[in-house]
């Protein structure tokens, strides 16, 4: 049995099955038990939701948006989560030959440097309703890092499982935080079936386990911090990253229920998802227009995305086709190339998931999915400075001079002669 | 062939609490017909109406995703492992 903390103040919404509808009370456990599949917190449809005024008047955090999240009572921790900036990005705009872009800025999400922060939120608030004092997750890094940073600050236990083989800005951004940390002989998929097991034996709250059914929830509040930031309206087209494929999934969600709440008006935008070419199998789903996803052996440098058994890949699929919109698969080169397009274009450092969604937009747009009216938004979701191997040895190397003004006038005379770089 | 299935809690209501089952089999899809056979409200878990792999649930033979060898057609012998994982987790 988990141990339990004391009596929380807030509480979790109950549950629905996707599949086949049965509900249950709220408890941590994310699989319908009639059929195994995927449970959805139940929101009361008639609650009071708040107008435009009210949420631009709440503190700048994802729970702006509380009444989409799936608690009732206030939460208790990880309020200062969410918000990320939205960044103009005219450049892009010239690249990609559309209107407007604007990159969804997650690199500097609160705490850790990636959207995860956002699940992270919610699940942990998950763990207080339900009084567990371990949480966990299995990991391709950021999760990793986003549980471990969020435990430390609600002096909860911490259990974090990911492939042996990540980057060190991974390893080291999760056991700084005093979380156990261990390193599993294999692929995301062998650690994620481990998890399922650990989970299942221990009783923990694993926040991508048996809290995901809460922990989803909070991708949404990507799609509602983009429709408020553009002036309550919708962009015409959206990019994001997929390794489990829950963010497009839960990209439509958000849309779809802030224009059921008439908080904004005409069409979802169309939702593009991004892979590397080494781990794609939701982009295979989507081009082989099948209903199954096929598992593959990633064999990728984008670690955040190296998911082969992706457990939302139909969903996300379905989201891809439903909005009109498609998805692109990346080579590593073509990632590497993305992650240093989008910082000299944008300021904005990426992980390696980041650059597979900006050469994906890039991929999309040579495509001829893009026409010169739209205005794409790009999902970036994690900081460059955590996947810095990735660009090590494609960037140029500075030159080391001594502390004389003669060296550096030579390298602004060569530098007068370089083609353009 | 006789191997031993490994069952998640949600699935072992199905089997009065039994998380660990001995099947027979020459196929993974052999030794699943022989589990469905002895615990009918556990079959529709583990098999659709087309007899192929419940979607979802996985399959893992000696810790390997059963789709990378064959699916149900993955020749099995005395002294393998199957595990039932329940394929709604991770991302």
């Amino acid at each position: 049995m988990p141990a339990t903390i004391a009596s929380p103040p807030l509480t979790a919404r109950p549950l629905r099955c996707r599949s086949c509808g049965t509900e249950r009370a709220a408890a941590p456990t994310a699989i319908c038990e009639e059929c195994l599949g995927p449970l959805e917190p139940v929101y009361e449809p008639g609650r009071p939701l708040p107008d435009r005024e009210t949420i631009a008047g709440r503190a700048p955090s994802l729970w702006r948006y509380k009444e989409w999240l799936p608690f009732d009572g206030d939460p208790v921790w990880s309020l200062d989560t969410g918000f990320t900036p939205l960044v103009d990005a005219p450049a892009l705009a010239r690249r990609f030959g559309v209107a407007r872009v604007w990159v969804k800025n997650d690199t500097v999400s609160h705490p850790s440097l990636s959207f995860k922060d956002r699940v992270v939120a919610a699940a942990i608030n998950a763990a207080a309703a339900f009084g567990l004092d371990t949480i966990g997750c299995a990991s391709t890094g950021n999760l990793a890092n986003a549980v471990a940073a969020h435990a430390a600050r609600a002096g909860l236990k911490a259990w974090i499982f990911i492939p042996d083989e990540l980057e060190a800005g991974k390893v080291i951004g999760t056991s700084v935080y005093g979380a156990r940390l261990v390193r599993v002989r294999g692929t995301y998929d062998d650690v994620n079936r481990l998890c399922a097991q650990v989970a299942d034996r221990f009783g923990w709250g694993f926040a991508n386990v048996n809290l995901r059914s809460y922990y989803g929830e909070g991708s949404k509040t990507v799609a509602y911090e983009i429709a408020e930031q553009l002036g309550w309206r919708l962009p015409t087209a959206v990019v994001a990253p997929m390794a489990g494929g829950s963010l497009l999934s839960k990209l439509g969600k958000g849309f779809g229920e802030f224009l059921e709440a008439k908080l904004v008006h005409g069409r979802s935008p169309r939702l593009y998802g991004a892979q590397a070419a080494g781990c794609a199998p939701i982009v295979r789903l989507v081009e082989r227009g099948a209903d199954a996803i096929a598992p593959e052996v990633p064999q990728t440098i984008c670690r955040s995305l190296a998911i082969g058994n992706p457990a939302d890949g139909v969903f996300a699929a379905r989201a891809m086709r439903e909005t009109g919109g498609w998805a692109a698969a990346v080579s590593d080169s073509e990632l590497v190339a993305g992650i240093r397009f989008l910082a000299q274009d944008t300021g904005v450092f990426a992980e390696t998931a980041g650059g597979v969604t900006a050469a994906g937009a890039l991929a999309l747009a040579r495509a001829g999915r893009f026409d010169a009216q739209d205005e794409v938004v790009l999902c970036i979701t994690g900081h460059g400075l955590k996947t810095v191997e990735a660009v090590h040895g494609a960037v140029p190397e500075a030159p080391v001079i001594a502390p004389r003004l003669r060296e550096v006038t030579t390298l602004v005379e060569e530098e007068r002669t370089w083609p353009s770089r | 062939m006789a191997i031993t299935l490994n069952l998640p809690s949600v699935l072992a209501a199905h089997t009065g609490g039994a998380r660990t089952i001995e099947a027979t089999g020459r196929t993974l899809g052999e030794a699943v017909a022989d589990v469905a056979a002895r615990y009918p409200a556990l079959a529709p878990r583990l098999r659709d109406k087309e007899g192929k792999p419940y979607p979802f649930v996985n399959f893992y033979l000696n810790d390997e995703d059963v789709r990378f060898r064959g699916g149900f057609a993955a020749p099995v012998q005395d002294g393998d492992e199957v595990t039932v994982i329940p394929a709604i987790a991770g991302g």
